[in-house]
């Protein structure tokens, strides 16, 4: 026995039992620049302990169909935000539709997020995959294109509709992007 | 900075709790954070363990989980089983670590 109290040991919480949260991420764009940031925070969510459900639609669908998947382009044309990496001067809007301005664009931030260390979109799905992630496909996105099953990649869970989709995420907390 | 006792002693620590002094971890230390929040450690933790001290003490930033997999071959899949739920978090916390700062 000590005579003098001990305080208890200062631990992080890490919120165990906390084990309710569900996000639920609608993918709906198929440009690379706006397909990172439903993976970025599925991601960080489930390095939360987050049950984190990913539903693709419209353009969305690329980022999860095999033929897609691997060629997701930004293009600066109607990016009045669209400026080269580490300048400030935007790109004159009147230059952008010019041939090649697409694929050099893409290139650069292919560029700017590999060295960042952050994967590209398939290899980043097989992470969130990893991680305990959810992806699933909308019914008439796919049936707009065609698309079966075989034409996604295989952890893709279903094909499913969109009431199937708010049924599954009943009480998630929900981003559309 | 406050300082408060694990096991048998004093550390320093960050208002969540994360070791802030990297020379103040051992590995007696390490079952010691390690049993605070759950975990009993395994020969496949300590591989992960040693790979982020190591990791740290060359950059100088807590690798994320995605770094470790890519540098010790621990899959993050794997990870999640060892440490689970956080395992980014986790896995610096008992590595004696700030928690990671990386995005991905």
């Amino acid at each position: 026995m000590t005579d003098t109290e001990t305080a208890p040991a200062l631990v992080p919480d890490f919120a165990d039992a906390e084990t309710d949260r569900v996000l639920a991420i609608i993918c709906s764009k198929g440009s690379l620049d706006m397909a990172y940031p439903g993976l970025v925070l599925a991601n960080a969510a489930l390095g939360e302990g987050v049950q984190t459900h990913l539903f693709f639609t419209f353009w969305g669908l690329d980022m999860i169909t095999k033929a897609r998947m691997h060629h997701l382009q930004f293009s600066p044309v109607g990016n009045t935000a669209m400026h080269l990496p580490g300048h400030d001067g935007h790109i004159p809007q009147a230059l952008t539709p010019l041939p090649g301005m697409t694929a050099a664009a893409t290139r650069m931030m292919k560029r700017s997020i590999a060295e960042l260390g952050v994967p590209e979109i398939p290899e980043f799905l097989d992470q969130i995959v990893a991680a305990g992630g959810h992806l699933w496909a909308c019914r008439m996105s796919a049936d707009m294109n065609g698309l079966t099953q075989a034409d996604l990649r295989e952890d893709v869970e279903d094909i499913i509709s969109a009431s199937d989709f708010i049924d599954k995420t009943a009480g998630a907390q929900l981003l559309f992007i | 900075m406050p300082v408060t006792t694990i096991g048998d002693r004093e550390v320093h620590v960050d208002a969540e709790g994360f070791l802030t002094v990297y020379e103040e971890w051992d590995e007696d230390l390490a079952r010691a954070l390690a049993a605070q929040i759950g975990i009993d450690l395994t020969d496949d933790h300590w591989r992960a363990i040693r790979y982020l001290r190591e990791d740290y003490r060359e950059r100088g930033q807590t690798p994320t989980p995605r770094r470790v997999q890519a540098g010790s071959g621990i899959s993050i899949k794997e990870q999640f089983v060892l440490f689970p739920k956080k395992p980014g978090k986790k896995m610096a916390y008992v590595a004696g670590l700030p928690k990671p700062v990386g995005c991905v």
